[in-house]
């Protein structure tokens, strides 16, 4: 089997471009990711193309040709979709591919496009990633979701609204330098606090913002890096998928993301490495407690531990294991069919070196990326290392 | 056992009603009338219509069994920022509570919509109510005294 790399990464601003199309905004991402791997376009064999709304957002189905051709691709195209999971479920596959020997070069990311709409049209729209019978039409939001599994959490473990505070100041914190980060700017664990209420026990600055972007990746075999001369350092040496019963009355715990934990169990297994082995994370932080979630899903922490790991400075950008140094999904935006390829885009340039973080793990090998769908649902895990 | 084979068949009114979601609908009709009931497997795993197979075991072998009359809120929210379909009913309590073999996902009412007015392990009942904002029908909890 041949070993995926990363060959380049291209990312728009994520923010607010409420009058650029979809296809402009994936046509940037794609164009600098070719740009930054040194692949002539003509090389790309496949487009794994990650969207979740678009048919809402832009009243455009059938997405996926329309990148190809935004891209100036000619090669067959596919659209993923897994709700906020959906361009890591598109970089999976791509990775699957590249190492089964059918493509020597894959691109592969996504766009999502929310800003244009009304922020209850967002809601509307980010709400049918839940079950529609038993959830939706009971009221539950996205924010309203991760809300109940944060007052699960504190109930089954304890813990605290400050808790969750430093989750979201240290994110801000880490997005300060970052070019491509919606928010730049610091927010106190007092603000925080004093924000107003989304769905309580979360806040305002409890949530990720709503933001337009998108994400490319050039994934190459190791052959054809080494043929073409091509540097791609970091290698995707492992990916897991996990996958959950839809509606969140229905999992075995409401404070618990058992997708998550099969999704990083298989991609450690398949990287040959631990928990213990990694060195920098980017998570899934919609919400901070899905930050919390994740980094125990992980195996960072143990449940009903990954609460304090902000705020004791564990996961900070000098801690011992720094988890969102871009920003995270809280800081740097999430547009939602962006976001999986985003992190990978970040970890790559984090372990590369050339991150305006990078000094924070500057002997870093071994990196973990965690997207998940819906209340997770869906999760995809991948393993990023330093190639020797 | 449920007529697993009911969307297969004519529809006895040539189906000339408002299409709805077969299963579902006639769930919440039951629950409305006090008769809510959950689908179970041999192996005593619960879930909710429309089924054909149990989620946890694969068994096609299901039965209605009656709700218990009184459930126990498991977490619950309090939700502020609403979608346009909740929005007259906003502030209002999003809640998930245990009902024997399976978990309902609601709106708490009866209690102010305040974090400090609700606590997990709370005895509710469940019916069904009208949305506020649209008059659509609502899976809705109402406190029950504790059991002494
Ligand atoms: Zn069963």
């Amino acid at each position: 089997m041949t070993e995926a790399r990363v060959a380049g990464v291209g990312l728009t601003h994520f923010g607010s471009h409420p009058d650029r199309t979809g296809r402009d905004l994936f046509a940037t991402a794609a164009l600098r990711a070719l740009d930054d791997a040194g692949v002539p376009r003509g090389d790309v064999e496949e487009l794994n193309y990650g969207n979740f709304m678009g048919a809402l957002a832009e009243h455009q189905g059938h997405q996926a040709p329309l990148m190809a051709e935004a891209a100036g691709l000619d090669c067959p195209a596919t659209r993923y979709e897994e709700a906020c999971a959906s361009a890591g479920v598109a970089v999976r596959e791509a990775v699957r591919t590249v190492r089964a020997g059918d493509a020597d070069v894959v691109l592969a990311g996504g766009m999502e496009r929310m800003t244009n709409l009304p922020t209850d049209e967002v809601t509307e729209a980010l709400a049918i990633a839940a079950d529609d019978l038993f959830e939706v039409r009971a009221g539950v939001t996205f924010p309203g979701a991760y809300a109940l599994m944060a007052s699960a959490y504190f109930d089954a473990y304890g813990g605290s609204r400050r808790d969750l505070a430093h989750v979201a100041s240290k994110n801000h914190e880490n997005a300060l330098p970052n070019e491509y980060a919606q928010y730049r700017r610091e927010v106190s664990v007092e603000d925080a606090l004093s924000a107003p209420p989304v769905a309580e026990p979360l806040h305002l600055y409890d949530a990720c913002p709503i933001t337009d972007g998108a994400s490319a990746l050039v994934i190459v075999s190791e052959e054809y890096a080494e043929t073409h001369d091509v540097d791609a350092p970091v290698a995707v040496t492992g990916t897991g998928q996990g996958t959950d019963r839809m509606a969140l009355a229905d999992r075995d715990h409401l404070a618990r993301t058992p997708a998550a934990d099969d999704a990083a169990a298989a991609a450690y297994a398949d990287a040959g490495v631990e928990a213990a082995d990694v060195d920098v994370a980017e998570v899934h932080d919609c919400f901070t407690i899905a930050e919390v979630l994740a980094v125990e899903s992980l195996g960072f922490f143990a449940p009903g531990e990954g609460i304090r790991a902000a705020r004791d400075g564990v996961t900070t950008a000098d801690g011992d294991l720094p988890v969102n140094l871009s920003g995270g999904l809280k800081a740097k935006g999430h547009p939602v069919g962006a976001t999986g390829g985003s992190q990978i885009a970040e970890l790559t340039r984090l372990l590369r070196g050339d991150h305006p973080n990078s000094e924070h793990v500057a002997d870093a090998e071994v990196g973990v990326a965690h997207n998940a769908g819906g209340t997770v649902a869906s999760a995809v895990v991948h393993v990023l290392e330093v190639a020797e | 056992m449920t007529d697993r084979s009911a969307g297969d068949e004519v529809r006895a009114d040539g189906g000339e009603s408002r299409p709805g979601n077969a299963g579902h609908d006639e769930w919440l009709d039951a629950l409305a009338d006090g008769d809510g009931y959950a689908l179970v497997c041999p192996d005593g795993h619960g879930s909710l219509p429309p089924r054909r197979v149990c989620p946890d075991c694969g068994s096609t072998a299901l039965s209605r069994e009656p709700l218990p009359e009184t459930g126990t809120v498991e977490t619950f929210s309090v939700v502020h920022v609403p979608s346009p379909e909740f929005a007259d009913d906003a502030p209002y309590v999003s809640a998930i509570a245990e009902f024997g073999p399976v978990r309902l996902t609601g709106v708490l009412r009866g209690v102010e919509p305040e974090l400090d007015a609700v606590a997990v392990g709370r005895s509710v009942g469940a019916g069904v109510e009208e949305r506020a904002t649209d008059g659509k029908p609502l899976v809705v909890f109402r406190p029950v005294a504790d059991d002494a």
